[in-house]
């Protein structure tokens, strides 16, 4: 089980975020109209063996979208911060 | 000669004795035996029989990695089956039974017989499965008969009388293990006041030093350190608790035994606790397991591993036999002779090394021992149980190099060296390294890691070296945690004697066979999975090279003891027969769990109500007092229907709904998700998540809207209200609520961080009753203080803050079942209150509940969607809905949307059903024209269907394609569930009131 560190709440369990995915696309501006971008915004994924950069929301805590990094090969938590704050 | 108990010795109390049974047998224990102990202590050679075979089979360890002595424990409802003998603590009053036999366990009817044998060779399952058997009659007859006769033990269907509890615990060092390593580690941390959890399997904690001779130096020293360890209140010690899986980040599934060792459970204690450990450091001081060595009948009651021999003589002062040949590889058996001889036993020492070293072979020989050096055994010999061992000179690879000598004897020990218990390490980071030095997989060096291994894990060898090594991890831990360690001097290791361990001078021989290479019968390598050496040689015929493979194929070490004793000596034939060393075939991946777990270990209290949360109405306990039906909407219960006296379902909800057409009704809809957008860029906001404009929505208005999800289709619908200039009130579905406030946070935290806008669930907070039918406003009107309700002062879309019997409450006008309707809204502290107000005033108005399958026939009336439309498939032109949306700006999904598949002309669109049948249609039928053969995915589907009261017919919504040009159709509503067609006709999708005045009165 991974133990997240919210940076609001401290390390808590898995159990209590939700998985959100890749963190490193990112959405489109409203006014795009290139369905192309929007198609790799919302479909097209990278499935790296190793590092990856990804959204965990704290959907039993503070609510927040988190940053996280994970290794998807050893399951190592990296760093940790607010999807709403800059890195 | 079987098993007997020995006139003294053994850490047993044998001034008591228990009540216990096997198969009705009383057997002799005594408090500190283990079920297997009694049995053997009182002759019971016979204990189980085999899995395919029904071959006759004793108890073969001493612990948890025993194939052999599973049996059922206990009557009734705690009867509980494939209970490891080896592992259960007696207790007075304790019933075991042997399974998988019949009529007894001694005289198997099914053994000898030989009838599955030819079934049941490796790939057997796969080659049913996937060959011209496949699917067939003749496969159906083959499981029917495997499973009948080939069965482990019989569950019962009767409810577990007893509580299972979960427990989340943490701590600085998490010491898995109680031998002589995993105590000098939790001794080292817990001088150093680490918070220590010391866990232990056994119900002593001791490990392989129970196992020396009462009075061994060992006691003394064990005795110590467990003084020592009780006083340190910062650690805790666990015994009947196994270490079951190691986790991500540092957590360890653990399991209590309780009260396992009880008739049943005392004071209100669990039967079994689950804890859930999150520790910042491990050691793990797990031990090593012995291995046999495999040769023909090694399955016979008698042949035993020489350790658990050793065990059985010393910690229970039982004689497994008096006559006992020992085959053995390695060093450690020399102990276990002298033992053995000490305890007035005849001993045969055969090793495979052709000469041993003086100090071993001086004191065996003085003590009586036989010593057959060059030599192994090769067939063990007997009906039933062993009468005789067959032994031969081997060469280095176990194969008979030279005649045959008989060997009377009663029990054959084996020794093949060991396996360090790698488990939860392996479970945790990767698969283990093969050490050339120990003949064994040890975990690899990690260089990172929280967990540190100690002891026989690591393939230490020598108790001093155990003990060092256990010091040693505890220091490395507690240099991580940052603490210093106070004092390491652990009380000396003593000495003992033949203490040497396995590894030096071990020749790895892992079967013995005749000079071609054949056992001389049937040769084990899973005994609880009848798995063969010769199943193992035809894998590797059919081409099979991986191990994982070799594992599914010839389901070797896929039985309950996972190959504990077995795996290692599988995968060695393999890599002699492909020519390979042990490190270059490998070995397979370690899983929890460790040993079988309980399903009612992991449920605990969550079953049945404490499954999950349910959640209620603040009205949940008045319509349960009005006779009310509820119904399930995720976790909301909500009424169903209120039946009047003997009504049945679909007579009250038909009622409910006309009475809602005629006069007044009032119905529960505060499940709806209820969203507060609040900022000064709240109605940006909801522009870019509804399809519809929101910048001219005005404070005291509403409007309905639709959402679409990032990928084009449609997630959810519902009305939103301005409050003020910054405040907007949202409504979702009940089904989406919890998705459209996720959805939301993500855009607000991540794409569009800049705008000022919070949203916060408020759906608790505020309760809501929509109040529908021609006297909705009349009996409003007479209820409400502070407020004009007039179809002028009040048209639909607009809300009204107002009072009702002094409580504030907000009152919206909008109708869903398209009758004049209002929604009160109402702090849900005090919406019992409202509730009742409204009652007591619409007696005059003939005011009644209804349920949500009247609220649903009517919506269904009029053609409103829901759930089963939006149900995640739908477009908003699918679904009659893009009228809404809006040409001026880009919302959610608006370019996605008009991808190619989501625009197809083809598509099936919302339409309405008449049916001229006596009976509804079933949601799901599909939809076929007319004369032709139904068969195939159809042109469409049922999605949501009624008997309209107002229409007097039954009516459905369906999505069919091309659904808005074949109006007038006639097409079939087939079931295929239920064989049933019926005949329906195409209509508009709003059947009642299509112009909306009723709503607009
Ligand atoms: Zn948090």
């Amino acid at each position: 089980m991974l133990r997240i560190n919210c940076p609001v709440c401290g390390t808590r369990d898995e159990t209590e975020f939700t998985y959100g995915g890749d963190a490193t696309v990112v959405r489109p501006a409203m006014d795009e109209t290139r369905a192309q971008l929007w198609l790799d915004y919302v479909f097209n994924r990278d499935n790296p063996r190793g590092p990856h950069t990804e959204y965990w929301h704290h959907v039993q805590g503070c609510r927040q979208w988190l940053v996280m990094e994970r290794n998807t090969l050893t399951h190592e938590v990296g760093e940790c911060h607010l999807a709403k704050e800059a890195c | 000669m079987a098993g007997q108990r020995l006139k003294q010795g053994g850490r047993i109390d044998r001034r008591k004795t228990l009540n216990v049974r096997f198969d009705g047998r009383k057997l002799q224990a005594h408090p500190g035996d283990t079920l297997a102990s009694a049995l053997i202590a009182s002759g019971e050679m016979i204990v189980a029989r085999g899995f395919k075979y029904h071959r006759a089979r004793g108890v073969y360890a001493a612990g948890s990695e025993d194939p052999n002595a599973l049996v059922h424990l206990r009557t009734g409802a705690r009867h509980e089956p494939n209970a490891r003998a080896t592992t259960t603590q007696v207790f007075d009053g304790l019933e075991s039974f042997a399974q998988n036999s019949w009529p007894d366990v001694r005289f198997d009817a099914s053994a000898g017989i030989g009838l599955l044998s030819p079934f049941l060779s490796a790939g057997f399952y796969y080659k049913t499965f996937i060959g011209p058997f496949k699917g067939t009659r003749y496969w159906m007859f083959c499981e029917s008969f495997i499973r009948k006769a080939a069965g482990m033990g019989r569950a019962v269907k009767i409810n577990d009388p007893d509580n299972y509890d979960k427990l989340n615990a943490f701590c600085d060092l998490l010491v898995v293990g109680g031998g002589a390593s995993g105590l000098s580690a939790a001794l080292t941390a817990g001088r150093a006041g680490a918070d220590v959890i010391l866990v232990d399997q056994d119900f002593e904690p001791g490990g392989s030093l129970l196992s020396q001779p009462v009075g061994e130096a060992s006691d003394d020293w064990l005795e110590d350190v467990l003084l020592e360890l009780k006083s340190l209140t910062n650690v805790r010690i666990l015994t009947r608790t196994t270490a079951f899986g190691a986790y991500d980040e540092d957590v360890y599934g653990l399991i209590e035994n309780v009260s396992d060792h009880l008739l049943a459970p005392e004071n209100d204690q669990p039967r079994q606790r689950y804890w859930l450990v999150r520790s910042k450091q491990a050691v793990l001081a797990t031990g090593a397991i012995e291995r046999p060595l495999v040769f023909a009948n090694n399955d016979l009651p008698g042949v035993m591993l020489a350790g658990a021999v050793q065990t059985y003589v010393n910690r229970f002062g039982v004689l497994p036999g008096q006559r006992i040949v020992l085959s053995s590889n390695n060093n450690s058996a020399a102990q276990v002779a002298l033992h053995l001889a000490r305890a007035g036993a005849d001993v045969t020492l055969c090793d495979a090394r052709p000469t041993l070293p003086a100090e071993l072979s001086d004191p065996l020989l003085a003590a009586g021992v036989t010593l057959l050096t060059g030599k192994l055994v090769i067939k063990a010999i007997g009906r039933r149980k062993v009468n005789a061992a067959l032994i031969v000179p081997v060469d280095a690879a176990g194969r008979a190099t030279g005649a045959a000598q008989k060997v009377t004897c009663d029990v054959i020990g084996l020794s093949g060296g060991w396996s360090p218990v790698v488990h939860l390490w392996s479970q945790r980071f990767k698969k283990p390294v093969f050490d050339d030095n120990s003949g064994s997989f040890i975990p690899a060096e990690l260089g990172r890691e929280t967990v540190k291994c100690a002891g026989r894990m690591v393939a230490a060898q020598t108790l001093a070296d155990r003990i060092a090594s256990g010091v040693t991890a505890a220091q490395a831990a507690l240099a991580d945690l940052s603490l210093d360690a106070v004092d390491t001097s652990v009380p000396a290791a003593p000495a003992l004697p033949f203490d040497t361990g396995w590894a030096d001078d071990i020749l790895p021989v892992w079967s013995v066979t005749d000079a071609k290479g054949k056992t001389l019968g049937k040769a084990f390598v899973d005994i609880q999975h009848d798995v063969k050496l010769t199943d193992i040689d035809q894998a590797h015929r059919e081409g099979y090279v991986s191990v994982e493979h070799l594992k599914r194929y010839t389901t070797s070490g896929m039985a309950t003891d996972q190959g504990k004793t077995s795996n290692i000596i599988a995968l060695a034939r393999m890599a002699e027969l492909s020519g390979k060393t042990i490190p270059q075939t490998g070995t397979t991946t370690f899983r929890p769990p460790y040993t079988p777990v309980a399903i009612g270990a992991l449920v605990g209290h969550e079953h049945g109500l404490h499954f999950t949360a349910t959640r209620y109405s603040p009205i949940h306990d008045w319509h349960l007092a009005q006779g009310a039906k509820m119904t399930e909407a995720g976790a909301w219960m909500r009424p169903w229907y209120y039946p009047d006296g003997s009504e049945t379902l679909s007579e009250a909800y038909r009622r409910e709904a006309a009475h809602v057409r005629q006069h007044v009704g009032i119905v529960d809809v505060s499940t709806l998700g209820k969203i507060a957008v609040q900022g000064p860029d709240a109605a940006e906001f909801l522009n870019r998540v509804y399809i519809n404009g929101w910048k001219s929505l005005k404070s005291g208005r509403l409007r309905y809207g639709v959402m679409l999800r990032e990928d084009g289709y449609v997630m959810d619908d519902g009305a939103t209200a301005c409050l003020g200039e910054n405040d907007y009130f949202m409504s979702t579905t009940t089904a989406n609520a919890a998705r459209v406030l996720a959805f939301a946070e993500h855009l607000l935290q991540t794409a569009w961080k800049d705008m000022k806008v919070h949203v916060t669930t408020v759906t608790d907070q505020w309760a809501a009753f929509a109040v529908a039918g021609p006297k909705a406003r009349d009996l409003l009107q007479s209820v409400v203080s502070g407020a004009d309700l007039s179809r002028e002062a009040m048209p639909n879309n607009h809300f009204v803050n107002a009072v009702i019997n002094g409580i504030p409450v907000r009152i919206h006008r909008m109708s869903y079942s398209g009758e004049l309707a209002y929604e009160v809204y109402v702090a849900s502290g005090y919406a019992q209150q409202v509730w009742n107000a409204l009652h007591a005033a619409g007696t005059p108005f003939n005011l009644k509940p209804y349920g949500t399958e009247a609220m649903g026939a009517l919506r269904i009336e009029k053609g409103h969607v829901a759930g089963p439309e939006i149900e995640g498939r739908t477009t908003l032109n699918d679904l009659g809905l893009n009228g809404f949306a809006s040409s001026k700006k880009p919302f959610v999904g608006s370019v996605l949307r008009g991808r190619e598949v989501l625009t197809e002309a083809s598509r099936p669109t919302l339409v309405g059903l008449e049916l001229g049948s006596a009976q509804g249609a079933k949601s799901g039928s599909l939809i076929y024209a007319k004369g032709v053969a139904a068969k195939g995915h159809g042109e469409g589907w049922v999605s949501s269907t009624t008997w309209s009261p107002a229409l007097g017919k039954y009516i459905a919504l369906a999505l069919v394609q091309s659904g808005k040009s074949r109006t007038g159709e006639e097409v079939q509503v087939v079931n295929h569930l239920e064989n049933q067609t019926l005949s329906a006709k195409i209509v508009s999708s709003h059947f009642y009131d299509p112009a909306g005045e009723r709503q607009n009165a």
